[in-house]
């Protein structure tokens, strides 16, 4: 009976990784039991979180009744400030990421160049925004150039590493039929290179312009200038008014860079 | 014209592409690559221009071994190759301007190139080609915006660009319609009789090879099984090429398709008359 052929009519998918039914079960049933005991150790005072809602509360009023007048000087100068360091850094990060990105993609590169830029990429991308904001600010003072400086740092890891990635994933034909012209290695990367990244390139430095902004109100607040700098000035103060004033002008200038960028990379494409 | 001697490539997974391939070219020939998939056309004809780097043997342009050369030498070499791609290979958001002017990158510094300041010889002589293959309206349009066979005639007016002493053609009709293919075929054809150009044609479809080409060479797993004129491909030989097959049947069929006067009776030299 048991040997008589018979059409199966049952299937499951094969488990991907550990295929052991005994092994995986202890593992999954393990995991699960640390995440309850995790959740257990976290400690929660209820009364400080009572307490706590009161000065969200007047936190969120603030925000509803924004103060755009008292502070208004401040707030104009720290925007301007930010709307600088984000302009100019985004700028010089995209500058300096172009040549290290295109040294970091592995089809256009030679071995020794490739390892470089993917060590300076690595390295600007180990380190978060504020680590790198606190460090600059130590080493040259409180103020917009260290925002700066910590700004294009980061973009240069992030616009290198995706342009890298997008060279690297370029139609190899159109490479190899420029070359088979008889055309030099710069001539290769200005006529079938660029043409296949420059829509992507476009479209990822407006996205890394949006996130400049919005980090520049960040690192503001450990010392590096502009409106980060005033919201926490206003945040010290207890002046949730203002503060609330200038999260909505963050949020204002942000919608505003996002909905023209989308724009804009329609229009490379 | 082109000769190899011995040409042989190993890829680096132990992959024995070419073995000992030695065939010369004469100046005006054009020779038709067939063989069945992975026998080598493609590395084959990337040897020549040095896109595949040959493991061994010396290949003659002229007088130049291009085995030999590097950098600026290879790159001197190769604009006098001129080559035509499977699926075109243009670069899809240039213009179609700009895709027939890349033929001349070889000749022009990198800094004209990226201006697109080329000179008026080279612009005249891309303008009359993009008339030569029916595209004279279509110069500033983009690549992408075209047809597959407009695509293809643009692939072939940057080889011609170029100026060159070979061509070398993979599988120029892989995926353009049986018409398109033929457009296609004849005007490689009558360019390289215009300019008594050579050209290797890597193709798959054995009766446009017999029917475009002077002269047939058979690859089977890298090496030359065949090499012959395009009517000595009798069943037995494409047996040979690729292995057991109906020839016969496969031929009727194609012949009943195409030709009208059916003189059936010497099928292998009809076929290529009647197409």
């Amino acid at each position: 009976m048991d040997h008589q052929p018979t059409v199966r009519s049952t299937w499951k998918r094969p488990p991907l990784l550990l295929t052991n039914t005994l092994w995986r079960r202890l593992i999954y049933s393990g995991a699960l039991i640390y995440l309850v005991l995790a959740v257990q150790t976290v400690e929660v005072d209820w009364q400080r979180v009572y307490l706590g809602l009161e000065r969200g509360w007047r936190f969120i009023e603030g925000f509803l009744v924004p103060d755009f007048t008292t502070r208004w000087r401040d707030i104009h100068e720290g925007l301007i400030e930010s709307l600088t360091i984000t302009l100019t850094s985004t700028v010089a990060g995209i500058l300096i990421s172009v040549p290290i990105g295109i040294g970091a993609a592995r089809n256009l590169a030679p071995a020794p160049v490739y390892l470089a830029c993917r060590g300076i990429i690595t390295l600007s991308r180990s380190f978060q925004e504020i680590i790198i904001a606190i460090l600059l600010v130590a080493m040259f003072g409180f103020g917009p150039f260290a925002g700066f400086l910590t700004l294009a740092f980061a973009t240069i890891g992030f616009l290198s590493k995706l342009l890298a990635e997008e060279i690297e994933s370029c139609d190899r034909s159109q490479i190899e039929a420029i070359r088979a012209t008889g055309a030099s290695w710069w001539q290769v990367v200005n006529y079938s290179v660029q043409p296949q990244v420059m829509p992507r390139l476009v479209g990822l430095s407006l996205y890394r312009l949006d996130i400049n902004f919005r980090e520049s109100a960040v690192i503001g607040i450990v010392g590096a200038g502009g409106i980060g700098a005033t919201l926490n000035t206003a945040i010290d103060r207890y002046e949730y008014d203002s503060a609330g004033a200038i999260l909505i002008l963050i949020i204002a200038i942000v919608l505003v860079v996002e909905y023209s960028s989308s724009y804009i990379r329609r229009w490379v494409q | 014209m082109l000769k190899l001697e011995n040409v042989s490539k190993t890829y680096k997974t132990g992959d024995k592409a070419l073995q000992g391939i030695r065939f010369e070219v004469p100046a005006g020939q054009v020779v038709g690559l067939i063989g069945p998939s992975g026998a080598g056309k493609s590395s084959l004809i990337r040897c020549i221009n040095r896109l595949v780097e040959p493991t061994a043997g010396s290949i003659l342009l002229g007088d130049t071994d291009l085995t030999r050369l590097n950098g600026r030498s290879l790159r001197q070499a190769r604009r006098r190759i001129g080559m035509i791609f499977q699926e075109y290979a243009l670069v899809e958001r240039l213009t179609v301007m700009e895709n027939v002017l890349s033929g001349r990158l070889g000749y022009v510094p990198a800094w004209r190139s990226f201006l697109r300041r080329y000179s008026p010889e080279d612009i005249g002589q891309a303008f009359a080609l993009l008339e030569k293959v029916g595209l004279a309206d279509h110069y500033n349009k983009r690549a992408d915006a075209l047809s597959g066979g407009q695509r293809q005639r643009v692939g072939i007016a940057r080889a011609l660009e170029q100026n060159p002493e070979l061509l070398l053609v993979d599988e120029p009709t892989a995926s353009l319609d049986p018409k398109t293919s033929r457009q296609i075929m004849r005007l490689i054809r009558g360019a390289c009789q215009e300019r008594s150009l050579p050209a290797i044609i890597n193709i798959h479809d054995v009766m446009l090879a017999q029917q475009f080409s002077d002269r047939i060479i058979g690859l089977r797993n890298g090496e030359v099984v065949f090499d012959g004129a395009p009517d000595e491909l009798t069943n037995e030989v494409l047996t040979r090429i690729y292995g057991d097959e109906d020839w016969t049947q496969l031929r009727g069929q194609e012949s009943s398709e195409e030709s009208t006067d059916g003189s059936s009776d010497a099928p292998s030299v009809d076929l290529a008359e009647g197409v």
